[in-house]
């Protein structure tokens, strides 16, 4: 089996699988009436949380690639990143519709005035760009403007970080992993930039 | 379990178990037998009980965990038997009781309060217990004595929570001497008509119910008379945030959340959060030339 194959038929289905299990979870654990006494506090935090674990693998992907040299886990960055936009389409519809039930004054009014749902929001916001671009004609017709706005990813991770962080009333200790994490995935791009990977990124993003 | 020996009690004060069964016999009978505040401006809402289930397994009790599960999984190292308590600083009959002599003099009663969050959601529960000022006008405080100290129990073998410095340890919460006195303000050893859950505070705790839930302190062991306004828990661990008042109040928010709504444990559509969560009545008054957005 070559490396392409093997993506295609081993790895993608391994992170479907994967990606997909928190959702299922969520599923199983509401049908068997277990979301605990504040389920869209649950429902909330879950996919909050998996979003932020999702755009980790996104951006762990690149460096992987350069440490490991396994060149062709580029494939299934988009795979992921998708799953993470999912998330947080998920994480966003719960605020919209369960927690606010459309009350769009008390929206606004969060946006505007609680800087934790800001951040949380913008970096929402520039998750769309990410995703109406993922696909192979987009990549195409933008060329390398394509790699420069697909940059935003760190900003939209980093105000998830700061998202999470402003909201915790008083353990913190999960929003500074993340924010660890983060910041080792942005050193560990800092570090190494052979000329491999300043190559064109259009031939080496094109999706199997 | 009992709190006390069933000869210690008249039998027309004890509410029947079976009166529990059904949570609207239950509303009755603690109308029927004790002083239920009035419910104000919720009328045409339904107040209905929170499930015991709910109330028992979603906590904020630092000291067992920090997840709203994590109390009702670790509380099971609490040892609330034996208990005693500690009632000192400027009064004049400064003593240590052992819980059971601590509560006998007392007429355990049944009310059912709301308990609202800061953190934004509410609950709708039957605590057991005696007001407050019942205990102070025993123990006699002195004229110096201004305000009134509830400690936790710090002990991190029982509590293990509290090998993290998440708040300074032990918890320690107060109220100014007429919030004390208030009729509102409870001692409570059970909720439900059993003995307090350790996840709930067990074995003794107090209720105030206008004020947000973490004022509530839990698992106590120490009432202190003192001349200086304590410093409580969150106050420290947030000062712009938590201050020592902290009544319920749709008019402050917090700094990084509204406190305009809450979320009813149990229902779907947020409500809009009362003054005084609902006991404007009963105690605005204590407050009355206060500025309640500087003093919160």
């Amino acid at each position: 089996m070559n490396s392409a194959t093997r993506v295609r038929w081993v790895v993608k289905p391994i992170i479907w699988a994967a990606a997909l299990t928190p959702l299922a979870i969520l599923i199983v654990r509401a049908l068997r009436d277990d979301l605990t006494a504040n389920p869209i506090e649950l429902l909330t935090n879950w996919t909050g949380f998996t979003t932020l674990t999702l755009l980790m693998c996104t951006l762990a992907v690149t460096p992987i690639r350069r440490l490991s040299g396994w060149n062709s886990i580029i494939k299934v960055r988009r795979l992921i990143g998708l799953f993470a936009f999912f998330y947080a389409v998920l994480h966003f519809s719960v605020y919209v519709v369960l927690d606010w039930f459309f009350a769009w004054e008390f929206i606004v009014d969060d946006i505007k005035e609680r800087p934790y749902i800001t951040v949380g929001f913008t970096a929402f916001l520039l998750l769309l760009p990410l995703a109406f671009t993922s696909t192979r004609n987009s990549i195409r017709r933008l060329g390398k403007r394509w790699q420069q706005l697909h940059r935003l990813v760190y900003i939209s991770a980093a105000l998830g970080v700061l998202h999470f962080y402003w909201k915790v009333k008083a353990d913190t200790r999960e929003p500074l992993l993340f924010a660890g994490i983060l910041l080792v995935l942005f050193v560990l791009r800092l570090v190494r930039r052979p000329a491999a990977a300043r190559a064109s990124p259009v031939t080496s993003l094109r999706p199997s | 379990m009992l709190i006390q020996k069933p000869a210690d009690f008249r039998s027309s004060e004890i509410t029947p178990e079976s009166q529990y069964l059904n949570r609207r016999e239950f509303l009755g009978a603690a109308a029927a037998g004790a002083i239920v505040p009035r419910l104000t401006g919720q009328a045409a809402q339904q107040e209905e009980l929170t499930p015991y289930e709910d109330v028992t397994t979603y906590n904020n009790f630092y000291e067992f965990g920090t997840d709203k599960d994590d109390p009702a999984k670790n509380a099971h190292t609490l040892k609330p038997r034996p208990w005693s308590i500690a009632v000192e600083g400027h009064v004049s009959k400064p003593a240590v009781y052992n819980l059971e002599d601590f509560v006998k003099p007392y007429t355990l009663e049944d009310r059912v309060y709301r308990m609202r969050c800061v953190e934004g959601w509410s609950m709708v529960i039957p605590w057991r217990g005696f007001e407050l000022r019942k205990l102070i006008e025993r123990v006699q405080p002195t004229s110096n004595a201004k305000f009134v100290e509830f400690v936790t129990l710090h002990d991190p073998k029982q509590m293990p929570g509290q090998r993290w410095p998440v708040l300074d340890w032990p918890y320690v919460e107060g109220l100014r001497l007429d919030e004390a006195m208030h009729p509102l303000t409870l001692l409570v050893t059970g909720l439900y008509g059993k003995d307090l859950p350790n996840q709930n505070g067990a074995p003794l705790r107090l209720i105030v119910p206008w004020k947000y839930g973490f004022k509530s302190g839990k698992s106590i062991v120490k009432i202190r008379f003192v001349e200086k306004q304590p410093k409580t828990a969150w106050e420290l661990a947030a000062p712009n945030e938590y201050g020592f008042y902290s009544n319920v109040n749709p008019q402050r928010d917090h700094p990084r959340w509204s406190q305009k709504t809450e979320r009813r444990i149990g229902e779907f559509r947020r409500r809009q959060t009362q003054m005084f969560n609902g006991y404007a009545d009963q105690v605005a008054s204590l407050y009355s030339g206060m500025d309640l957005l500087k003093f919160y």
